[in-house]
């Protein structure tokens, strides 16, 4: 009998017929709209019309919206935390760098030894910007914070973690059953307990172990922490690119007469991590927004220097803005790597 | 037990442990032999200076601290707490304080990622897009920055006086949250005690029941169940024993009655709630998407209603691809409700960060740390296999 009737609006639009093409989707859109219509307008008037852009904390207070002239008054120090102000120009350049060399990692026909050493390069010239030496006056690293600790730490944790994932997940799949052992304990143990557990052995307990006298660096243990973080995470997303990479590879290989490390390094270990990619890209989202619990032990990365912004006694008590323009900063950061990431496994399906 | 004797390969025999013991040291065995002994030199080597400096700060290593008396107060536990009780004391406080937190995020984030998942597969584009956003939303944003959030959130709350009321008894202000409970004179306990041996005794009945006469109906089992709570608690009312409703109400400045939650355990609990509902939508939204089409047409095709058919057919399916997946996100909430430290909820790690700074002993309180947690992610993972084992795979025993 339906089909006798011509084709009616419904039949010809398939969005128009999924949201109001039956008793129950109608019920549910309706229900979408009305959440819609009560949530969208006061978050715009919040955000957009009742909001203060320019002005001071007085007139923040008498608006009842957002007070977007307290970010603009704290930008420099939500982005640098209390870096001096002086050697400012210093830590842009850190974060260019670490931006732009994240820019051409994203190509995959850059992908090779050169990148990695420029890699390592750039990680220690942003060091040196950041912390000085030569013809730059030191800054200490407690005074480093901002968007340059954030970068540096999550990018410098997964550069010393790379290696050390390596070693530990080849040992996983060792042959010899102490090393297995060895490998399966440790990266067992770091990720069965919460990070900040590990931050907190690194930053109270491992002072106490070093000799008398001697100290090592906040930042450093802080990036040490986080590095067997990530390599234990990274260890067992190789372990799986080893199990994936076919066995006949490596006999191959080996009856082309390539010794045993030669195989590894230019056969199976290539292979592996090119089908590792995607996750790999996603722990390094995770990573990146791991960073954050360094506040935990006082360090001001670009969370807790927004934090820190709203105590300002001229800007007190504008939390909710410092952590939406955090929030905005890490969702763009981590929202393109994602699309990145999703981008990526389709290219290299591709033959 | 006996499968695996019967699987196994004819003309096999399993190797002595000789042979076992030479392919586990395998090629090398001085090789691993040296391995084992750096890291033995580089612990003992650590481990002399850890107690070379405790004793420069006057301490002794060990656990005899945990029985010294604690001078710190906490916001909340369980068990009853004061200062001056021992230190062993204020670390269970922690560690009851780290599961209730966690345990109820679990609840709330299954109930709450289930549903997401599921409506984010809806035809309807509003829906799914809606729930879409919501996980991107979730996803690309750090989890202490949604803690943070939650956190002012409550605070910003108006006061006790003007508290919101999203559903009749439930109280939310910036004193927390506030829930209904049933009041049973405290009597509670005993109350419980006698609710799980009569279930424990229904399920015994019904078992044997089967054994006699095939499986039980599902009316039986539903009404066996009722009447195993139902019972203890008639029994006790006809003792005497009066049951109400303990509605919380304001009273002078503050609320009470009922069941309260702090606002920082709140916060907690929601945030870690529902970030993990994130994680768990798309899990629960790829299981889903994994069972085969045919499955759908199949069961529609017996005449099943749409959620009969996501009931007995995709769900039990796809809940084996499911579980596992959901084990982990159950056991990164677990972690991560460590991150309560930062804002101000006294968990075990901010428990024992606490008495590390007090006494100094923090070789022992990593120690406690690490323990509790690794002990804490095993137990949950054996509870997440056994329910594996039990009901997903049950098709799969022979």
């Amino acid at each position: 009998m339906s089909a006798l009737r011509p084709p009616s609006l419904l039949d010809r639009s398939p969005v128009l017929k999924a949201t109001v093409g039956s008793r129950g989707n109608l019920a549910l859109s309706t229900v979408v709209l009305i959440l819609a219509a009560l949530a969208f307008p006061p978050m715009v008037r919040w955000l957009l019309t009742d909001a203060t852009f320019f002005g001071n904390a007085e007139s923040c207070k008498a608006a009842s919206g957002a007070c977007w002239a307290f970010i603009g008054e704290k930008l420099k120090f939500i982005v640098l935390g209390f870096y001096p102000q002086d050697e400012a120009p210093r830590a842009y350049a850190a974060i260019a760098l670490l931006i732009g060399l994240v820019g051409l990692s994203a190509t995959p026909r850059l992908w090779g030894r050169k990148l990695a050493a420029a890699w390592i390069a750039s990680l220690l010239a942003a060091i040196w910007l950041l912390g000085g030496g030569g013809p730059l006056s030191p800054v200490p690293t407690e005074k480093w914070g901002g968007l340059p600790v954030t970068l540096l730490l999550s990018f410098g944790s997964f550069i010393l973690a790379f290696p050390l994932a390596i070693l530990l997940a080849l040992a996983r799949r060792s042959k010899l059953g102490g090393v297995r052992l060895y490998a399966v304990v440790l990266i067992e143990t770091v990720r069965g307990v919460p990070f900040i557990a590990i931050l907190y052995a690194a930053t109270l307990l491992f002072p106490l172990m070093l000799p008398a006298g001697a100290a090592i660096d906040k930042f450093a243990r802080a990036a040490a922490a986080l590095s067997i973080f990530v390599a234990a995470y990274l260890a067992e997303i190789v372990r799986a690119g080893l199990q994936a990479v076919p066995r006949g590879q490596s006999e191959a290989a080996a009856s082309l007469g390539l010794t045993s490390w030669q195989t590894l390094r230019l056969v199976v270990l290539p292979q592996a991590l090119r089908g590792v990619i995607a996750p790999i890209v996603n722990l390094a989202v995770g990573i990146f927004q791991d960073t954050t619990l360094v506040a935990i032990i006082g360090m001001f990365d670009l969370l807790n220097a927004a934090r820190a912004a709203a105590t300002d006694p001229n800007w007190i008590g504008f939390y909710a803005e410092a952590y939406v323009f955090a929030a905005a900063v890490y969702f763009v950061f981590c929202f393109t790597a994602a699309r990145y990431s999703l981008w990526l496994e389709g290219y290299l399906k591709t033959p | 037990m006996n499968a695996s004797a019967e699987t196994e390969e004819p003309g096999r025999t399993r190797p002595g442990i000789l042979t076992f013991v030479r392919l586990w040291l395998g090629g090398w065995p001085l090789a691993q032999i040296a391995l084992y002994l750096g890291t033995l030199l580089a612990v003992f080597w650590l481990g002399r200076n850890l107690v070379a400096n405790m004793a420069r700060l006057g301490l002794t290593p060990g656990f005899a601290f945990l029985e010294h008396a604690a001078n710190y107060e906490i916001g909340e536990g369980f068990i009853a707490y004061a200062a001056g009780d021992s230190y062993a004391r204020a670390a269970l406080v922690g560690l009851l304080n780290t599961i209730a937190v966690s345990a109820l995020g679990c609840l709330l984030a299954t109930v709450l990622g289930v549903t997401l998942g599921i409506a984010r597969l809806s035809a309807n584009p509003l829906v799914s897009r809606l729930v879409q956003a919501y996980v991107e939303l979730l996803r690309n944003t750090p989890l202490l920055l949604q803690l943070f959030a939650w956190n002012t959130v409550i605070h910003l709350l108006p006061g006790p006086r003007q508290a919101l009321s999203p559903l009749p008894g439930v109280l939310l202000s910036s004193r927390g949250l506030f829930l209904p409970a049933i009041d049973t004179g405290g009597h509670g306990a005993t109350l419980a005690v006698a609710i799980v041996g009569a279930v424990l005794a229904m399920r015994l009945i019904l078992k044997l029941r089967r054994h006699l006469a095939g499986p039980s109906p599902r009316r039986a089992v539903v009404l066996a169940y009722l009447a195993a709570v139902l019972l203890p608690v008639a029994i006790a009312s006809g003792f005497g024993v009066a049951f109400t409703f303990d509605v919380p109400s304001l009273k002078g400045f503050n609320i009470r009655g009922g069941i309260s939650m702090t606002p920082e355990f709140a916060a907690l609990m929601l945030g870690l709630a529902v970030n993990a509902s994130a994680s768990i939508a798309e899990t629960v939204r790829g299981g889903i998407l994994a069972i085969p089409g045919g499955q759908w047409e199949a069961a529609r095709s017996l005449g099943l209603r749409p959620f009969s058919v996501m009931r007995l057919v995709v769900l039990p399916q796809a809940l084996r691809i499911i579980l596992p997946v959901m084990t982990s996100s159950y056991l990164s909430l677990t972690k991560n409700s460590s991150l309560a430290v930062a804002i101000g909820f006294p968990d075990l790690v901010s428990i024992l960060n606490t008495t590390a700074n007090v006494t100094g002993q923090a070789l022992e309180v990593i120690v406690l740390m690490l323990g509790a947690y690794l002990t804490l992610s095993l137990a949950t993972s054996m509870v997440m296999n056994a329910y594996n084992r039990r009901h997903v795979l049950r098709g799969d025993r022979r």
